[in-house]
C-alpha cells in the first residue's frame, strides 16, 4: 500500500509538471506582454523596460522557466502584475476558500440528488417515477449551466424574488448557483446509477439476497447500490473536473468572488505570475482529488487491489 | 423405507405440497406456460430430485415455492403451496420474507455469481441469521464458523474475512450451501447446486449434502437436467416435461422400472461406466413451444411409442405402485386390450 502511494505520488508530480510545462509555453506562446496595454496611458518605453526587468520578463526564456519552476517549488509565486498589492498566494488564499466551498457543495449536492434519482428511477422502473426522473436528466444535461443559471436568476430572483440575485454572503446565496452548477453532474449521475442499477437488480446474488429473506432496503443498499455504485464512482474524476471549470463561469454570472475570476482576468490580463499560480494550484488540486477517488473505487471493490501483491 | 413410513402415516410429516401448481409469464410474444399443473409432496428428512431437460420448468416450480419468481410478468395462476400445514400461496413479501432463508432455503445453479463479489464472506454469512434471529455478533460468528466446519471448508475464521473472488468455484458452492444452511432450514431447495463445477468438485458438493442431511435432517429439492446426479443421493424422483411432472417414483422404480418413454431416453442419454460400449442414445426433437403447449402428452412428436390417443389427450395417470405413477397412455388398460386386439 504504501509502495503504491509512493508510486501514485511520483506520477502525479510528473502529471503535474508536465501540465504546468505546457501552461507555460502556452503562456510563452500568446503574443504581448502584460504591460503593452495601449490603453495604458502612462506607459512608455522606459517605465515598461524597467517593469520587464523586475519580473524577469526580459530574460531568456530557460531563465524564466527556471523562475517559474522555482516558484512551484517554493510555493511561492510572487506579486501580481496587475494587482500590485497582492501577492498571488494572497489572491488564492482569499479566492479558494470560496470556490472550494461552492465546488464541494455543488458536488456533494450532485452525487447524493443524482444517486437517489437514478435509484428510485430503477426501482420503479418504467413507472412514472422512471419516466419522471428521466426527463429532468435529459434536460439537466442538455441545458449548459450558464443558460440554466441565467434562468434562475431571472425567474426565482427577479420575478418571484424568493432568492437573491448574486454573491455569495449567506446560505441562501448559495441555493441558485449550487443548483445551476449541480445539475449537469446530478443529471449524469442519475442516468448512470439508474442503468447501473438495473443491470445489478437481475444479478444472481441479488435473488440469493431475496432468498435470505433479507430487508428490502438491506438488499437495495447493501448489496444493490454498492455495485451499482462502481460506474458512478469512475466518471466521479470527469465531473469534478466539470465542476471546477463550471465554477468559473457560475462565479462570474453570480459575480461569486472566488479565484475563478482572478483566473480568468489574469488570462486576459496576461498576469503571468497568476496564470502560473492558479492552473499549479488548480491542477494539483484535481490529480490529488482523482487519486481519492481511486482509492474510492478500491474501498468499493475488493477485487480492485491497490497495491499488488505476489500470489494469492 | 420411506414408502412404509409414508404408508405409516404420521412417524414422517409432510412438510410440503405443492398442488395442481400453474405458473405463466406474460411476455411481449404472448403467455408463457412455464408450469402447468405440478403436484407433488416432501416429507421430513427426504430428497426429491427433480429432473427434466432444460427449459421444462424446474427453476419456475422452485422460485414459485419461495415466491421468487419476477412480478408482474410472472404469477402463480392456478393452485396451491402449503408449508408445513400452512398455504403460502398468497402470502405477501413481509410474510415470505420470514418463510425465506429461515423454513426455506435456496441454492442456485452459479456460485460464481451467487454470492455478491463486494461483500466479506463472514458479512453473507451471517446477514441473514442477523435478519431473522435477534443474536450478538459474537454468537454470529461462532455460528457461522460452525457452518463453515459443516461444509469442509478449511480456516473458517480466515474465510470470514475474504471476499469470493478469492475462493475457488468449490469452495464458493460451500459458503452458498452453508449461507442456506445457516438459519436450520426445513427445506432447502437446490437449482442445478453441481452444474457449473467440474466433475471432482461435482461428486465432493453431493457427498456434502448426503452429510448435512444426516446431520440436519432437512428436506432437500434437488433440482438436475443430468440423473447421473441423482443416483446417489435422491430418494425419489419426479421426471418434468413442458411444465408437467409425468412420471414419479422412489429412485428404485424409476432407475429399474421407467415407465415413460422420456424417462427411459433420459437415462439412456446418461454415461455409464459400467457399459462401455453402450452408445450415449440422445433423445430426437425438441421440447414442445410453452406458448401454445399441445393438448395431448407434450412428448407425442418425440415419443417413438406414440399412438393416436397421445395427441388428442392428456393421458391419464397410471399408479404402478403407490409410490410410482405414470402419465402415459401405454399403461392404460384400454390401450393394452387394443393391442392385443390388433
Ligand atoms: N422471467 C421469465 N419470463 C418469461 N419466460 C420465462 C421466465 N422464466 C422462465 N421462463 C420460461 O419458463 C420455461 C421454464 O423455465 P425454467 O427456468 O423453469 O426451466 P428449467 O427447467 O429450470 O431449465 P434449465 O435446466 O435451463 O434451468 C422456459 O420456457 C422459460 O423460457
Ligand atoms: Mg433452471
Amino acid at each position: 500500500m504504501i509502495k503504491y502511494i509512493i508510486k501514485r505520488f511520483l506520477m502525479m508530480l510528473l502529471t503535474l509538471w508536465i501540465i504546468t510545462t505546457l501552461t507555460f509555453i502556452l503562456m510563452m506562446s500568446i503574443p504581448g506582454s502584460p504591460f503593452n496595454d495601449v490603453s495604458d496611458k502612462t506607459s512608455n518605453e522606459a517605465v515598461q523596460a524597467n517593469l520587464e526587468s523586475h519580473f524577469n520578463l526580459d530574460k531568456p526564456m530557460i531563465v524564466q522557466y527556471y523562475y517559474y519552476l522555482e516558484s512551484i517549488v517554493t510555493l511561492d509565486f510572487g506579486p501580481s502584475i496587475k494587482k500590485p498589492n497582492d501577492t498571488v498566494n494572497d489572491l488564492l488564499g482569499r479566492g479558494f476558500p470560496i470556490s472550494f466551498e461552492l465546488g464541494i457543495i455543488s458536488i456533494i449536492v450532485a452525487i447524493i440528488s443524482g444517486i437517489i434519482l437514478g435509484v428510485f428511477a430503477a426501482l420503479k422502473h418504467n413507472g412514472i417515477i422512471d419516466y419522471l426522473a428521466m426527463s429532468i436528466a435529459v434536460l439537466g444535461i442538455s441545458i449548459p449551466n450558464f443558460v440554466l443559471a441565467t434562468f434562475l436568476i431571472q425567474q426565482l430572483a427577479v420575478n418571484l424574488e424568493l432568492l437573491p440575485v448574486a454573491t455569495w454572503k449567506s446560505p441562501s446565496h448559495m441555493i441558485l448557483p449550487t443548483i445551476a452548477l449541480a445539475t449537469g453532474p446530478m443529471a449524469i449521475i442519475a442516468r448512470l446509477t439508474r442503468s447501473s442499477m438495473l443491470e445489478v437488480l437481475t444479478q444472481d446474488y441479488i435473488k440469493m439476497a431475496r432468498a435470505k429473506g433479507l430487508a428490502p432496503y438491506k438488499i437495495i443498499i447493501k448489496h444493490a447500490l454498492k455495485n451499482a455504485l462502481m460506474p458512478v464512482v469512475t466518471i466521479l474524476g470527469t465531473l469534478l473536473a466539470g465542476i471546477l471549470t463550471g465554477t468559473f463561469v457560475i462565479e462570474k454570472i453570480f459575480a461569486i468572488p472566488g479565484m475563478g475570476q482572478y483566473f480568468v482576468e489574469s488570462i486576459s490580463q496576461r498576469d503571468y505570475p497568476v496564470i502560473m499560480g492558479t492552473t499549479v494550484f488548480y491542477s494539483a488540486f484535481l490529480i490529488i482529488m482523482l487519486f481519492l477517488v481511486d482509492i474510492a473505487y478500491g474501498v468499493l471493490d475488493p477485487r480492485i487491489k491497490l497495491h499488488k501483491e505476489k500470489g494469492d | 423405507m420411506l414408502l412404509i413410513q409414508s404408508l405409516g402415516g404420521d412417524r414422517l410429516k409432510k412438510i410440503l405440497e405443492v398442488q395442481n401448481l400453474h405458473v405463466s409469464f406474460s411476455t411481449y410474444g404472448g403467455e408463457v406456460k412455464a408450469v402447468r399443473g405440478v403436484t407433488f409432496d416432501l416429507f421430513e428428512g427426504e430428497t426429491l430430485a427433480i429432473v427434466g431437460e432444460s427449459g421444462c420448468g424446474k427453476s419456475v416450480t422452485a422460485n414459485s415455492i419461495m415466491q421468487l419468481i419476477p412480478k408482474p410478468a410472472g404469477k402463480i395462476s392456478e393452485g396451491n403451496i402449503i408449508f408445513k400445514d400452512i398455504d403460502i400461496t398468497n402470502a405477501n413479501e413481509k410474510q415470505m420474507r420470514n418463510i425465506r432463508g429461515v423454513d426455506i432455503s435456496m441454492i442456485f445453479q452459479d456460485p460464481m455469481t451467487a454470492l455478491n463479489p463486494t461483500l466479506s464472506i463472514g458479512h453473507q454469512l451471517m446477514e441473514g441469521l442477523k435478519q431473522h434471529q435477534n443474536i450478538s455478533n459474537k454468537k454470529a460468528k461462532e455460528k457461522a464458523i460452525e457452518m463453515l466446519n459443516l461444509v469442509g471448508i478449511p480456516n473458517p475464521e480466515e474465510r470470514l474475512e475474504q471476499y469470493p473472488h478469492q475462493l475457488s468455484g468449490g469452495m464458493r458452492q460451500r459458503i452458498v450451501i452453508a449461507i442456506a444452511l445457516i438459519c436450520e432450514p426445513d427445506l432447502l431447495i437446490a437449482d442445478e447446486p453441481t452444474t457449473a463445477l467440474d466433475v471432482t468438485i461435482q461428486a465432493q458438493i453431493l457427498e456434502l449434502f448426503g452429510k448435512i442431511q444426516k446431520e440436519t435432517n432437512v428436506a432437500i429439492i434437488l433440482i438436475t437436467h443430468d440423473f447421473g446426479v441423482v443416483a446417489n443421493i435422491a430418494d425419489r424422483i419426479a421426471v418434468m416435461y413442458a411444465g408437467k411432472i409425468i412420471e414419479s417414483g422412489m429412485k428404485e422404480e424409476i432407475f429399474y422400472h421407467p415407465k415413460h418413454p422420456y424417462t427411459l431416453g433420459l437415462l439412456h442419454s446418461i454415461p455409464r461406466l459400467d457399459q462401455k460400449d453402450d452408445e450415449l442414445i440422445p433423445i430426437d426433437g425438441t421440447p414442445p413451444d410453452l406458448f401454445s403447449p399441445p393438448v395431448g402428452c407434450p412428448f407425442t412428436a418425440r415419443c417413438p411409442h406414440a399412438i393416436v390417443a397421445c395427441e388428442k389427450m392428456y393421458p391419464l395417470r397410471h399408479e404402478s405402485s403407490l409410490s410410482h405413477y405414470v402419465d402415459c397412455w401405454l399403461y392404460d388398460e384400454r390401450v393394452k386390450n387394443m393391442k392385443q386386439t390388433n
